[in-house]
């Protein structure tokens, strides 16, 4: 399948920004020509949206409970407590 | 078959917690491990990558937590608290396996590679909105598979929650290039989920289960 994008250049100028314009981190002024482009590029919507729900996943690593091996938790309760 | 049952609800907050860590009672020791534990070696895990080394950064994690919980001035959340000590201490392990972060292993500039190339939607789906077990697996293996200096910089910006410059100080990169990096790192996560989660069968077997 063709790269998308290859030969649109607002697209690739304007892919660049999208981690920023999530983040809340663009000028303004980008954030406008963004804005602008997305509004007529549904592609890029849909990057944007899955990128957004890219970041939510990743996010949501640092507070998912996780079951720690029962080895390597009695290793280090026996090195904290002297056991 | 479960290990014996310890009761650990009389230190069902932080607060409580802390005040019994300060008591050196072995019982708010055992309670710390069970609650901040498994997310250290996560995050210890993703950072070094070797579940040994892992393990190592959890038990200096943990130690130095306990040497140091007199001089924890609470400012921050006890969990946030040793969640630094394990990034610092996993970072460490990295400058010294190797003198230094490979952070040169990519470019500054966005590559042809970096440029979106899936441009399928991805459905909603109530089931996706939470990080099951196997969504996890997906989002693990795709972090595992960045080279490092795009690793680290996700990890540090979007798992630890450290804001642009904090993440340029630990990694002594400029601001920019933390910027530039996170989002070539977040792009290739995101070609990485999208074999799963644009699949279209996923969505029939989701309903056929409701």
């Amino acid at each position: 399948m063709p790269k998308l994008h290859a030969n649109l250049p607002p697209c690739y100028d304007l892919a660049r920004q999208l981690s920023a314009y999530l983040d809340g981190e663009l000028p303004a002024d980008l954030c406008h020509d963004l804005e602008a482009h997305l509004g007529g590029c549904p592609d890029c919507r849909v990057v944007l949206d899955t990128l957004g729900r890219t970041v939510q996943i990743v996010h949501a690593l640092s507070d998912t409970p996780v079951s720690l091996p029962a080895d390597v938790e009695a290793r280090l309760l026996s090195r904290l407590t002297g056991a | 078959m479960p290990g014996p049952t310890i009761t650990i609800s009389v230190y069902d907050d932080d607060t409580q917690l802390l005040v019994g860590l300060r008591r050196h009672d072995p019982d708010a020791c055992t309670c710390m491990v069970k609650r901040f534990a498994p997310l250290v070696f996560a995050r210890a895990l993703r950072l070094v990558g070797d579940a040994d080394e892992a393990e190592g950064v959890l038990q200096t994690t943990f130690i130095k937590a306990c040497n140091a919980i007199d001089s924890f001035d609470g400012a921050s959340g006890l969990g946030t608290w040793i969640y630094r000590i394990a990034t610092n201490e996993g970072l460490m392990l990295l400058r010294a396996r190797r003198q230094s972060l490979a952070l040169d292993d990519v470019a500054e500039t966005l590559q042809p590679g970096d440029l979106p190339d899936s441009r399928v939607a991805w459905p909603e789906d109530p089931l996706r909105s939470t990080l099951d077990s196997e969504l996890r697996g997906q989002i693990e293996a795709a972090i595992a598979g960045l080279p490092e200096g795009l690793r680290l910089v996700v990890m540090l910006r979007d798992v630890e929650g450290l804001n642009t410059e904090e993440t340029a100080a630990q990694l002594g990169l400029s601001p920019g290039a933390v910027k530039v990096r996170l989002h070539r790192a977040r792009m290739r996560l995101r070609e990485s989920l999208a074999g799963y989660m644009a699949r279209p069968e996923e969505i029939d077997d989701a309903e056929a289960a409701r």
